[in-house]
């Protein structure tokens, strides 16, 4: 049978499945609301930066008494109050004791606290080192860690001021503003990105979700849909025409993409318009990447087609794949993050380059010679998958 | 096997040789042989699990033999499968339709897998839909019919391709009597008008002696006879055989026991709370079952000389009834990713 025949029964086949979908009324609404979901979910839920964390109450408890006539805490208090109006990280309030911190704390009340001891303003004004205590709870080392940067930050800035106070005093006249800056603080840190603006997280996951609900498609998909037709029995009646029995995987395999390049459009669409992702390279590309990840698992759809022996069977396999891919492939989190064994693990999922090449197209504008790694790992992995899946299929199909 | 009737010896359509399927240990169809003549109406007939719609599934290219062979049209089911499946049309006992889709859409569908040129398609698919009364629905989705209507569907779906060797399984299973008339009409009317060579199965006696020509009784793998609907009946009301159906007003389990006991009695079947049914053979067997009843007791209020039916031959050949082996016989279908291969209706 020649090529043509093969390809128009297999376009028939994905007509027939396109049409069934579009006629599903509650499943075309499910088919926007997944992803949506998932960008929603995982956006928000690890944001980008610390900027997201706001109202943190902490509460300060100053023991100094000053030295003299000056009191240095209340100083330092009145310019931490400033830093802190204008960033709106904290909300301040006074406790009585580093006890009376710590039991609101244990309440739940507080988020932290600082201590200022009975010594600061002695200490500084007799030319030692001031110290300050930072109280954290320990029990969510997310938020503690971020009051204990935060606070240092803060703390490190007015360290710098008062430094360069001293500096002026000292070496007065002889000495600018901007020198005694250089010698407090000799190297100043600038951060330049690969493309301008400050990409989020979203332009982190919205390539890895868009390239995995295309994969997932064809993988997942695949089985499903025709375990499915196995169980209601219409398989039978696509088996028993004179079509080739690859027309029928083909077809299938169509529909399915088309079903997962829809999906990825909306997370596309959604991604740009609602959660403002910009695109530095070129669309076209994007799905050109998008194709040949369905391609590079539609062997591994195949296979697990042909043992799948009813919708369950199916649905359960595709549930076991789908969450190991799901959090190894970096789609979420940043491989490098992860256990060495598990970053080896992630190595050998085509998802992870699919969502790598993806990501580099669309955050940093990379052309195909940028990620021809990645292209060529996937083209491999799908040939050597489809080569292994059509004879399992073929004996599946005439057993 | 049974060969009585074929002597006539017209063209046969199908031919089915020593033809085998076992999954893993379990021998669904066991070497079985038979021939379909050219415009028949041929009924596999048997209880649920004795491997009918094994044997109809090998025979139309969905299921590979695992020994034997047989050939539709001339062609071998296994090394030409498809010219095999260009002149068969199967209809199973599920219904091979998709719901979402209208009666045209799918008739549409289904009829593009043959290769028939359009015009000819559209034509067909017309006809068809008239001929079972749903022009009407056409445009309507499958999903929102009735069981009849649907059954119809299936039927004509499977005679888009113009086959001449129709498989049908189970046609009637689920459809109320009404809906089951009218396929079986409409089963006749295609074997008779278009000459159709028409393949049955089913576990209702009742259908196959209606339909069949001629009735294979399959049994644990086995067809154990064949032949006409009226030979078959000859086996058991030959000669010296009478079934009688008695009604006795104190039917109670002792008379059961001593007629059961009775040399001439090959089977006895209570049929309800005053009626017992019994098959004799032997010139006497009349009188001896009368006289032992009253022997015991007995009040026999009527006998009654019954004409035998399918039921009773397939009594007489197996041994149990149809509904005896109907639980034993379905093996449990394993699980799990390498059990795929049990595949057993």
């Amino acid at each position: 049978m020649g090529a043509k025949t093969l390809l128009s029964h297999s376009l028939r086949i994905a007509w027939k499945d396109l049409m069934e979908l579009f006629r599903n009324r509650l499943g075309l609404v499910l088919l926007i609301l997944m992803p949506l979901f998932m960008m929603v979910m995982v956006g928000f839920i690890y944001p980008s930066n610390g900027n997201s964390i706001h109202n943190l109450p902490i509460a300060l408890v100053n023991e100094d008494a000053g030295y003299g006539n000056s009191n240095i805490a209340s100083q330092f208090i009145m310019s931490f109050q400033q830093i802190n109006s204008q960033t709106g990280m904290f909300v301040l309030s006074n406790a009585s004791s580093m006890s009376d911190i710590k039991d609101k704390v244990q309440r739940g009340d507080l988020d932290g606290g600082l201590v200022i001891p009975s010594n600061f303003s002695a200490s500084i004004l007799s030319g030692k080192q001031g110290t300050l205590i930072i109280v954290t709870d320990q029990s969510n080392p997310q938020i503690s860690a971020t009051i204990q940067a935060v606070l240092s930050g803060v703390f490190d800035q007015m360290g710098t001021m008062l430094a360069r106070q001293n500096v002026e005093q000292t070496l007065n006249p002889a000495i600018n503003a901007s020198n005694s800056l250089a010698i407090v603080k000799p190297y100043n840190v600038q951060t330049e990105g690969i493309v301008s603006g400050n990409p989020s997280y979203f332009d982190f996951i919205a390539p890895g979700i868009m390239a995995m609900t295309v994969m997932m498609s064809v993988m997942t998909g695949l089985p499903v849909a025709i375990s499915q037709e196995k169980e209601v029995g219409t398989l039978d009646g696509m088996m028993v025409a004179p079509i080739n029995r690859l027309s029928i995987i083909l077809g299938k395999t169509l529909g399915q993409t088309a079903r997962g390049l829809i999906q990825g459009v909306i997370i596309l669409a959604l991604a740009v318009g609602l959660f403002g992702v910009t695109i530095h390279g070129s669309i076209l590309l994007v799905f050109g990447l998008l194709l040949l990840g369905v391609f590079s698992f539609v062997g591994i759809g195949i296979v697990i087609t042909s043992f799948a022996k009813d919708q369950e069977t199916a649905t359960m396999l595709m549930m076991t794949l789908m969450f190991p891919m799901m959090f190894l492939s970096g789609v979420f989190f940043p491989i490098q993050q992860m256990p060495w064994y598990m970053q080896d693990i992630s190595k050998v999922l085509p998802l992870t380059y699919a969502s790598q090449a993806l990501r580099k197209v669309m955050v940093l504008g990379a052309d195909i010679p940028a990620i021809s790694t990645e292209l060529t790992i996937l083209v491999v992995f799908g040939v050597v998958m489809t080569a292994i899946a059509l004879p399992v299929f073929k004996r599946m199909m005439t057993r | 096997m049974n060969e009585g009737d074929s002597q006539l010896e017209t063209e046969s359509t199908i031919a089915v040789k020593n033809l085998t399927k076992t999954f893993n240990d379990f021998v669904a169809v066991d070497s079985i042989s038979f021939d379909v003549k050219k415009g028949e109406i041929f009924g596999l007939l048997g209880p649920n699990g004795a491997g009918k719609s094994t044997t109809l599934r090998m025979l139309s290219t969905l299921t590979r033999p695992t020994k034997g062979t047989a050939t539709i049209g001339g062609y071998d089911i296994v090394k030409n499968d498809t010219e095999v499946r260009k002149q068969i049309g199967i209809v199973s006992e599920k219904m091979i339709m998709y719901n979402r889709l209208t009666a045209r859409e799918n008739l549409w569908f289904f009829g593009s897998l043959f290769n028939i040129p359009k015009a000819v398609l559209t034509k067909r698919i017309d006809e068809l839909l008239e001929l079972v009364q749903l022009t009407k629905w056409k445009n309507a989705q499958v999903g929102t019919f009735s069981t009849g209507m649907r059954q119809r569907m299936n039927v004509i779906r499977a005679l888009l391709n113009m086959p001449q060797v129709l498989f049908l399984d189970e046609p009637t299973l689920g459809l109320d009597p009404q809906s089951s008339v009218e396929i079986r009409d409409f089963i006749k009317k295609l074997n008779r008008e278009n000459k159709i060579t028409i393949i049955i199965t089913t576990h209702m006696m009742v259908e196959a002696d209606l339909l069949c020509d001629r009735i294979g009784i399959m049994d644990h793998a086995k067809i154990v006879a064949l032949d006409t609907s009226t030979n078959l009946k000859k086996l058991i009301s030959g000669k010296d055989t009478t079934i009688l159906s008695l009604e006795i007003a104190n039917l109670g389990p002792e008379i059961i026991k001593t007629v059961r006991a009775l040399e001439c009695a090959d089977s006895v079947t209570q049929e309800n709370s005053a009626h017992l049914k019994v098959i004799v053979h032997g010139e006497e067997a009349f009188d001896t079952v009368i006289d032992a009843i009253r022997a015991k007791n007995g009040k026999i209020n009527s006998i009654e000389n019954l004409q035998p039916t399918l039921e009773d031959v397939f009594l007489h050949i197996t041994g149990h009834q149809v509904r005896d082996s109907v639980d034993q016989k379905i093996p449990i279908e394993r699980h799990g990713p390498f059990a795929q291969q049990r595949r057993i209706r």
